[in-house]
């Protein structure tokens, strides 16, 4: 024990002595801290970050996070950037509320701090990076279906719960948006409760109830898979089309088969683009995170903050035919 | 009477912490080969990273091991006595949890403390309530109660969180003492020197080697088993309960998947101390010293960026190479023998 004090305090006094580590850092240190590694959709992510520093030219990428996905694991990696005195973070986040106060250390000694895809409470971060909006997957998954309905026709939803929160605020937002897509007729909504068995019943339901029904738009990831087996089961491959929110590596038996033209959700290579143009912004080009200001974030266009200095990125990405072997390994 | 005792020398009443006099010395150079392995990653980490020979940036790091090492202490008397308890990271989550309740009637600081200690030392109650008046083994015990604390936070919050602890509450997690040294460094060494004092200088301590060394022989000379095996549940619920407040405090807010996966690494921290997995002996030092350890290295790494799976199979490389090189030599020095 008292070996150990000894140490402990030659090594504050060589700190001391040291105060300021000559080391020159010629690059920007930006670090993607995820909530744990490998995660494909991470490791997609992080593609996506050494992409944009390769467009940026002086940024080095540290990908990292801790093996299970937990706040404490998270803070240890924080506390370890903190002390290599990185330029930037750009976390998602496995606790809204307990990386808060690691993250407020980190900011207090000059760092940057946004969160990405799943969010830091306001008073932990600068910025969020949303990899959509509610509007924005509204406004996509009806335009999935009507591109393929240039005369109109039906279409029905399967949904999640009937109190699935998001779900509902998607349909809503679809709702909303009906006017701009005349010929297309919203048949019923059914609820799958994203159980996969009840799902693919409440499909096959939909398909005899309405033998005219022309697309199948299924907002979660459960119901599109379930309604995209039961077209195939119900011979339907070419009459229905199965649409919405999926992954594309579940999905990628759907697009070959031709029971799901295309469908969508947020492409994780763009996302961690977004996030590292965002940490390069704020921590060199002086860019402001505030409410209402817009952020430059390379092809991706730019992020303009809400009152939570929260932005969504884009539009879902849509994965069809074309790509879907791209991504299927990923996520 | 004072005559008496100072002219004749007094009997020689030390009893080693292993009977083996040999063991014994492996024994003892276990904390010098661990004390070894400290400086040498001490050493190490400071070639390797210009950071890490930071006052500021080594005090950071010692969050890495002192909540897990306050438990650590208690665990290392139950795993001498021949128990564990594996419920003390779902010990955590339930006294975090209802700190958060109490929070949401008006709680202040104090009470908050109060209440965090005091579920924690009933969830040691219980846990040793099972083991010692029921008679069940208690790695079964505590696996069971290690679902039970978690999934009444899990009822209480699902996936919610409380949030909005005091200012004075953050004082235990983040504040200062003095300059770099933290409120939970503070903790951690006066904690350490209680439970060195317990273990190796009252009879409680002694009991507590006797007990694992051999329950039935130490139940008949007269020390009562079943009361020093539920007073070592009760220490480690209580430091549990400690841990709770600082990591509550520390986080700011309280999930129900706080602390997952902690009870291992305390285990390990215990195990890599040197402390025997079947009962029967280890030290304090040994688990201060295998505290510093851990935090070093997962620190040293961390400062480099190695993943966290890494940092795990080099963890798990420096648990069985610190136990097997001690076996090693003994084997070594057997065949030595004429």
């Amino acid at each position: 024990m008292s070996v150990l004090k000894k140490l402990a305090a030659s090594a504050a006094m060589a700190a001391a002595m040291i105060a300021t580590p000559a080391f020159a850092q010629d690059d920007v240190r930006i670090a993607i801290v995820v909530k744990a590694l490998g995660i494909g959709f991470f490791e997609a992510a992080a593609e996506g970050a050494e992409e944009a520093a390769e467009e940026l030219g002086n940024v080095e990428i540290i990908y990292t996070g801790p093996t299970d996905t937990t706040a404490e694991g998270q803070i240890e990696v924080i506390n370890a950037l903190i002390a290599q005195q990185v330029d930037a973070i750009a976390i998602s986040a496995n606790d809204t509320d307990a990386l808060v106060p690691a993250l407020q250390r980190a900011m207090q000694r000059g760092i940057t701090v946004i969160s990405w895809d799943s969010g830091v409470a306001p008073e932990g971060r600068q910025l969020h990076l949303n990899p959509s909006s509610n509007p924005l997957i509204g406004n996509m998954i009806i335009k999935l279906a009507a591109d393929h309905l240039p005369d109109g026709g039906e279409v029905a939803l399967l949904s999640a719960t009937t109190t699935s929160t998001n779900q509902n605020i998607w349909i809503e937002e679809m709702m909303a948006v009906m006017g701009d897509y005349p010929g297309i007729d919203v048949v019923a909504t059914v609820y799958g409760d994203d159980l996969a068995d009840k799902s693919y019943r409440e499909a096959t339901g939909l398909m005899q109830s309405y033998p005219d029904l022309d697309a199948i738009i299924a907002p979660t990831s459960v119901g599109i898979v379930a309604a995209a087996q039961a077209v195939v089961d119900a011979d339907k491959v070419g009459q229905v089309n199965v649409t919405g929110l999926g992954l594309p590596s579940e999905m990628a038996g759907a697009i070959e088969s031709g029971a799901s033209q295309s469908f969508a959700i947020w492409n994780p290579i763009d996302l961690g683009y977004s996030a590292t143009m965002l940490a390069y912004e704020l921590s060199q080009n002086g860019a402001e995170a505030a409410p209402g200001a817009e952020i430059p974030m390379g092809r991706m266009g730019t992020l303009t903050l809400d009152e939570n200095n929260e932005g969504a990125m884009a539009d879902p990405f849509v994965y069809d035919a074309s790509n879907i072997d791209d991504f299927k390994s990923i996520f | 009477m004072t005559d008496a005792t100072q002219t004749r020398p007094a009997p020689d009443r030390h009893v080693p912490d292993r009977l083996n006099s040999r063991a014994a010395r492996i024994f003892k150079s276990w904390e010098a080969l661990l004390l070894a392995v400290a400086i040498a990653i001490f050493v190490i980490n400071s070639f390797a990273s210009p950071y890490f020979l930071s006052a500021w940036n080594l005090s950071d790091a010692t969050f890495n091991f002192t909540e897990k090492a306050m438990i650590a202490f208690a665990m290392a008397l139950l795993i001498i006595s021949g128990e564990i308890d594996l419920s003390v990271a779902s010990i955590i989550a339930l006294a975090s949890t209802a700190m958060g309740l109490a929070l949401q009637y008006g709680a202040g600081t104090p009470e908050l403390v109060i209440i965090g200690l005091t579920v924690g030392l009933l969830c040691g109650a219980f846990n040793g309530f099972f083991v010692t008046v029921l008679g069940l083994p208690s790695i079964v015990v505590t696996i069971g109660t290690m679902s039970l604390f978690r999934g009444i936070s899990f009822i209480i919050l699902g996936d919610d969180a409380f949030r909005g602890y005091p200012a004075s509450f953050s004082w235990f997690g983040q504040g200062y003492i003095y300059w770099v040294f933290t409120v939970e460094m503070l903790l951690f060494v006066i904690i350490a020197v209680i439970y060195g004092i317990l273990l190796h200088k009252t009879n409680f301590g002694r009991a507590v080697y006797a007990i694992g060394n051999n329950p039935t022989g130490a139940l008949f000379s007269g020390i009562r088993v079943a009361r020093v095996k539920f007073i070592l549940f009760l220490l480690t619920g209580l430091m549990s309960g400690i841990a709770a407040v600082c990591l509550t405090s520390r986080l700011g807010s309280t999930r129900p998947s706080i602390a997952t996966g902690m009870e291992l690494e305390v285990v390990t921290m215990v195990v890599l101390g040197g402390v025997n997995i079947l009962g029967g002996s280890g030290t304090i030092p040994g688990v201060v010293i295998a505290a510093f350890v851990m935090g070093l290295v997962t620190f040293g790494l961390g400062l480099l960026n190695v993943p966290g799976i890494v940092m795990s199979i080099f963890i798990g490389l420096l648990l069985i190479g610190v136990i097997a090189l001690p076996r090693l030599w003994a084997m070594a020095a057997e065949r030595r023998k004429p």
